[in-house]
C-alpha cells in the first residue's frame, strides 16, 4: 500500500515538476509569476488531441503540440508581458491572471467546456498493462513512459541551461539584467527562449496528465498550475533543480495525504505544504536567501 | 573615434545630461571626472545605448550609434565595465568571461582572449571554476574588466574601477588599464578618484550636473587650481 502510493506519487510529482520548471524559469528571468502557465499546460493536452484526431501518431502529435505551445508561450510574453516590462510588477501579475482566463475561454470556444477523454486508440494497448510487479506494487507501462519522458526532458533541460551559450545567457540575465544587456545579450530574445522552453515542458506535462487520468478539460490548468507553483515555491522559486525536487516532493505528499487521510484532502495537503514552507523556509529547499555579496 | 555631440538624456522627467559633447581619438585614455550625481554613469549608459539620449548624436568610427541597440553597439566594438562591477555572482569565473564574448563566433579567438585575460590577471585562472560572487572586491573588478576584454572592444568604457578597493589593488588595476591601452584599446575612464585617473589619462573632461565645465590635457587639469581644490582636495 505505502509503496504503491510512492509509485503513484512519484508519477504525479514528475508531472508537477515539468510544470514547475516553467514557472521558476520565467520567474528567474523577469520576476513574474506567469499565472497563464497552467493554461499552456492545458493547451498542450488539447493540441495533442487535435493532432491525433487529424490522424497523426502520438509521438508526432506531442512534438507538434510542444512546438505550438512553445510558440504560444512566446506570443504570450510578446503580446501581454513585454509592454509591461518597466511597469510596476503588479500590472504584469494582473495581466497574467487575465491571460489565464482568456486562454481558458478560448479553449472552451474551440473544444467545448465538457471534459474530453484522451483518445485511447492513439495509445499502444500495452500501456495500461503492468510493466513491473513486486508483491503488492504495480508499475504500469504508462507510468514507465511518464518516468522516462519526464526524466529525459529534465536532464535535457539541465544540459541546455548549464552547458549552452543561450542557457548561460539565461542564467546571466536572471542574475543581472543590465550587465547581461551590456554583454550584448539580446534580453528579449533570451526571455522568449525561456518562455518557449518552459511552455514546451508544460505542454508535455499536460499530455501526460490527460493520458494518465484519461480526461482533459479547459479549466484543468488552474489547479495543476497552482500546485506546480506551490512546487516551485517549495523548491525555491527561481531554482530549476529546486522546482524538480519540489514537484516530486509535492506529488508524493499529496498522494500520501489522499491515501492515508482522505482522498478529498488531496488538494488541501498541497496547499498545507505550501503554507508550511512559506512560514518556515520561505526561500524553499534550494532557494537563495536574499542577502548576497554584490 | 568616438564623437558625442550635444546629448540630452533623461530618466523619466529628470534630465541627467544637458547638452554634453566629448571626443575620443583612437589610442587615447580619456577620463571623465566629476562629483557624485554629475552624470558620469549616465554618459556611459548613453554611449552604450542602455539609456539612449533623447537628443543629440553619438558617432563611433563615423557611424551614428545613438539609436542602436546595446547589442549592436557592443558588436561594433564599444564595451562597458559598469559601476559596481556587476559580475554574475552565480556563474563561474570562466562562464562570466565567456558571457563577455557572447556575440563572438570565432571560438579560437575567444579561447585565445580568455588565455590573455588569465595572463593579465593570474588570480582569475586559479579561480576560474569558482562562482563570481565568491571573489573579493578587487578580484571581481579584475573579472569585470576581463569579461569586457573578451568582447575584444575597440573602445573600453570603465565606470569607477577604483570604487571600494584598497589602494594597492587600485594601483594594480590602473597599471592593467594602461597595459590594455598599450595593447591598442582606447579607454574612456570615469572616476571619482581624479588624482589616479588624471595620472594615467592623456586628456580629461570635468563634468558638473550634466554639463562639461573644463577639458584639456590631463597634465594641465592636474595643475588647474579649480580642479585641484574641487576634485583633488589640494591647495
Amino acid at each position: 500500500m505505502f509503496e504503491q502510493q510512492l509509485v503513484n506519487g512519484f508519477t504525479l510529482g514528475l508531472i508537477y515538476a515539468l510544470i514547475a520548471v516553467g514557472y521558476t524559469m520565467v520567474y528567474g528571468v523577469i520576476e513574474l509569476i506567469n499565472f497563464a502557465h497552467g493554461e499552456i499546460y492545458m493547451l498542450g493536452a488539447f493540441l495533442t488531441l487535435s493532432c491525433i484526431s487529424m490522424g497523426l501518431p502520438l509521438p508526432l502529435a506531442v512534438l507538434l503540440a510542444m512546438l505550438a505551445t512553445a510558440a504560444i508561450g512566446v506570443l504570450l510574453d510578446v503580446v501581454a508581458y513585454r509592454p509591461l516590462r518597466e511597469a510596476p510588477r503588479l500590472a504584469a501579475l494582473i495581466t497574467a491572471i487575465g491571460m489565464s482566463i482568456f486562454l481558458q475561454n478560448l479553449a472552451m470556444i474551440i473544444w467545448g467546456s465538457r471534459p474530453l477523454p484522451f483518445p485511447r486508440q492513439a495509445l499502444p494497448a500495452f500501456f495500461a498493462e503492468p510493466a513491473l510487479r513486486f508483491s503488492e506494487v504495480t508499475v504500469t507501462w504508462m507510468q514507465i513512459v511518464i518516468y522516462v519522458t519526464a526524466l529525459a526532458l529534465m536532464v535535457g533541460l539541465n544540459l541546455v541551461i548549464t552547458k549552452t551559450r543561450t542557457g548561460t545567457a539565461m542564467r546571466a540575465l536572471a542574475q543581472n539584467r543590465t550587465a547581461a544587456a551590456l554583454m550584448g545579450i539580446n534580453v528579449n530574445r533570451v526571455i522568449s527562449f525561456t518562455f518557449a522552453l518552459g511552455s514546451g515542458m508544460g505542454a508535455v506535462a499536460g499530455v501526460m496528465v490527460s493520458m494518465y487520468y484519461n480526461t482533459m478539460y479547459p479549466t484543468m490548468g488552474y489547479l495543476a498550475g497552482v500546485k506546480a507553483f506551490a512546487a516551485a515555491v517549495l523548491g525555491g522559486i527561481g531554482s530549476v533543480p529546486g522546482a524538480m525536487l519540489g514537484g516530486v516532493a509535492l506529488g508524493i505528499a499529496e498522494t500520501l495525504g489522499a491515501g492515508y487521510i482522505s482522498s478529498p484532502y488531496r488538494d488541501g495537503v498541497a496547499y498545507a505544504v505550501m503554507i508550511l514552507v512559506i512560514i518556515f523556509r520561505p526561500s524553499g529547499f534550494l532557494g537563495r536567501s536574499m542577502v548576497e555579496k554584490a | 573615434m568616438l564623437e558625442v555631440r550635444d546629448i540630452h538624456t533623461f530618466y523619466g522627467n529628470i534630465q541627467a545630461l544637458r547638452g554634453l559633447s566629448l571626443r575620443i581619438e583612437a589610442g587615447e585614455i580619456v577620463t571623465l571626472i566629476g562629483a557624485n550625481g554629475a552624470g558620469k554613469t549616465t554618459t556611459l549608459m548613453s554611449i552604450s545605448g542602455v539609456t539612449p539620449p533623447k537628443q543629440g548624436s553619438i558617432t563611433f568610427l563615423g557611424q551614428e550609434v545613438s539609436r542602436l541597440s546595446t547589442e549592436r553597439i557592443v558588436s561594433l566594438g564599444i564595451t562597458q565595465v559598469p559601476e559596481g562591477r556587476m559580475i554574475f555572482p552565480r556563474l563561474t569565473v570562466k562562464e562570466n568571461l565567456l558571457m563577455g564574448g557572447y556575440l563572438r563566433r570565432d571560438k579560437a579567438g575567444v579561447r585565445a582572449d580568455e588565455e590573455r585575460v588569465y595572463e593579465l590577471f593570474p588570480v582569475l585562472r586559479e579561480r576560474r571554476a569558482q562562482m563570481g560572487g565568491t571573489l573579493s572586491g578587487g578580484e571581481q573588478q579584475m573579472l569585470a574588466i576581463g569579461r569586457a576584454l573578451l568582447a575584444r572592444p575597440k573602445l573600453l568604457l570603465l565606470d569607477e574601477p577604483s570604487l571600494g578597493l584598497a589602494p594597492l589593488v587600485v594601483e594594480n588595476i590602473f597599471e592593467i588599464i594602461q597595459q590594455i591601452n598599450a595593447d591598442g584599446v582606447t579607454v574612456l575612464l570615469v572616476e571619482q578618484n581624479a588624482q589616479m585617473a588624471l595620472q594615467i589619462a592623456h586628456r580629461g573632461y570635468v563634468l558638473e550636473t550634466g554639463r562639461l565645465t573644463l577639458e584639456g590635457p590631463a597634465k594641465d587639469l592636474l595643475n588647474d587650481p579649480k580642479v585641484r581644490s574641487a576634485y583633488l582636495g589640494l591647495d
